[in-house]
């Protein structure tokens, strides 16, 4: 894995200080928008999920193009999981109600829509994104990920150099649910909406007609819902009470220093200087 | 021990989502979290009225983008004796009643609505359910059949009264005078350059463009003008919104 030829593989930055690093104690490590936000959301996305799909039961069958009825072509039928779909654990309402659906997820809605604008507008001015969240180049290489997976596969998620710090996949994670599916959301559900698409006909052109817009909904929440479950598996593996407790009051205790580890270090070790 | 720790918290965590969830129908029985749940549709609709100029056009396809079949759904068939008769008589003694806040009630056979300028627009049709069906429709501007009749200006509404009974009352439907007035809002007689077929809603099927397919009422068979929607049916503007609740402003 180490190839002397390659010089721009260490991780940097260096620590700015000789100080040692801090290793227990608590640092404040989510800004209030950060805990605010993502408690609301904790809730929006769990009545967006469980209304959706009550939504999708009525209709459980996904086409491409402007048009897609019983007729025609479905490039998903989830008829078959109906049984599944339909279960009172997984929809709100529990019984089949499309109209209480539907109210439901069309208020949240507006809470999933305009937090979000909310927060990447105060996450912009207090530079959340920008300190925590801006992906470098060399993050995204394919060693550097490589060394990350295999990080996460030790459940070690913290880089000892600064453990309060996003790692990569994290940091990707974040983004793509941030700047991509829940934008996508967004702008599929309005595609979806027969007076939006009077306001604004270039919403649904975006996304290839009505149909099309349904199913890149379907797909998204489908992305949403990966998000959430490796995001509570990961809440569970890092240490629950730390994790949510810091997502309340915005400290987060630092993990104790690791043991002597026979195992190889999550990244490479760089290379002696000359 | 940490094991445990999790899957007990895996566990609760479960029975805390279905816990939440039977708490989501708790809550929706409340009459003040019901006002806030419903209150989603106003604030949707004067979200989208902002946006939209008032005669924004819904989108509209060519004669190659339309659905190859489309489906029908809802009542296919009001079935009544005296529906029956006006199919038997393919509607040549059918008449629409233009009533209400208006100085000349009209009845109109459909030669009569015929008549009037005449608009065919090719239009998707969005059913609540999700599904979506491209057709071409024709007829006159709701609009100007408004005119002929001389609506008031103490009008706020049109209510759509049907043929077809659901539980023994008429289907209903009502929009607002934006609606009303709006250029693809039309009274239509023909689809797919045909007569509008029994299924889809013979004789005449209202087409309001920028909402879903419950507004669009089929088997048309009465027009009022009124100031309120208080008093019809059970006063929240139509069949399905009265006994499911779906939102009055279909355009979401």
């Amino acid at each position: 894995m180490d190839d002397p030829t390659a010089p721009r593989q260490l991780p940097d930055p260096p620590a700015p200080a000789p100080l040692p690093p801090q290793t227990t104690g608590l640092v404040y490590r989510h800004g209030l928008a950060t805990r605010i936000w993502h408690w609301i959301n904790a809730v929006t996305i769990f009545v967006m999920i469980g209304s959706g799909i009550g939504i999708l039961n009525a209709h459980p069958r996904l086409y491409w193009g402007q048009y897609g009825a019983n007729f025609d072509h479905a490039w998903l039928d989830l008829r078959p999981y109906g049984s599944i779909l339909r279960s009172g654990w997984l929809t709100i309402p529990a019984g089949y109600n499309l109209a209480i659906s539907r109210r439901w997820h069309l208020l949240f809605a507006l809470v999933l829509a305009f937090g979000l604008l909310a927060f990447m507008i105060a996450s912009l001015i207090n530079r959340h994104f920008q300190r925590d969240l801006r992906v470098r180049a060399k993050e995204v290489g394919p060693r550097h990920l490589w060394a990350d997976l295999l990080a996460h596969l030790r459940f070690d998620f913290h880089n000892p150099d600064n453990p309060a710090a996003y790692n990569t996949l994290q940091k990707l994670a974040y983004v793509a649910t941030i700047f991509v599916l829940i934008p996508l959301m967004i702008f599929t559900g309005l595609a979806m909406s027969p007076g939006m698409d009077a306001a604004w006909p270039w919403l649904i052109e975006l996304f290839g007609g009505r149909q099309s817009a349904r199913s890149i909904h379907f797909l998204a929440a489908s992305g949403i819902v990966l998000f959430v479950v490796v995001h509570l598996t990961l809440v569970i593996l890092a240490g629950p009470i730390n994790e949510v407790w810091s997502m309340i009051t915005g400290r987060w205790r630092l993990p104790a220093p690791r043991e002597p580890d026979p195992a190889p270090s999550p990244l490479p070790e760089p290379e002696p200087a000359e | 021990m940490t094991l445990l720790t999790r899957r007990t918290l895996v566990t609760g965590g479960a029975l805390g989502a279905g816990l939440l969830l039977s708490g989501c129908d708790r809550l929706a029985q409340q009459p003040a979290f019901r006002r806030i749940l419903f209150s989603g549709e106003t604030i949707n609709m004067g979200l989208q009225r902002a946006l939209m100029d008032r005669n924004a056009l819904a989108p509209e396809f060519t004669a190659e983008q339309m659905s190859p079949v489309f489906r029908t759904n809802g009542n296919s068939n009001p079935n009544t004796p005296d529906y029956n008769r006006h199919v038997a008589e393919n509607f040549a003694n059918w008449r629409l009643d233009v009533g209400g806040l208006v100085d000349r009630p009209l009845r109109l056979s459909l030669t009569d609505i015929g008549a009037f300028p005449q608009r065919a627009q090719i239009t998707r049709h969005d059913c609540v359910e999700g599904w979506s069906a491209i057709g071409k429709w024709q007829g006159p501007m709701l609009g100007n059949v408004l005119k002929a009749a001389g609506v008031r200006n103490s009008a706020r509404y049109v209510v759509f009264t049907c043929a077809d009974l659901w539980s023994s009352a008429p289907y209903y439907e009502s929009i607002d005078m934006v609606d009303a007035f709006h250029p693809q809002t039309i009274l239509a007689w023909a689809m797919n350059d045909k007569r509008v077929s029994v299924g889809h809603g013979a004789p005449i099927r209202l087409r309001v463009e920028r909402h879903l397919g419950y507004k669009n009422a089929k088997y048309v068979m009465r027009i009022d003008a009124v100031a309120s929607l208080a008093g019809i049916g059970l006063g929240k503007g139509g069949y399905w919104e009265d006994h499911v609740n779906y939102d009055w402003y279909a355009g979401i």
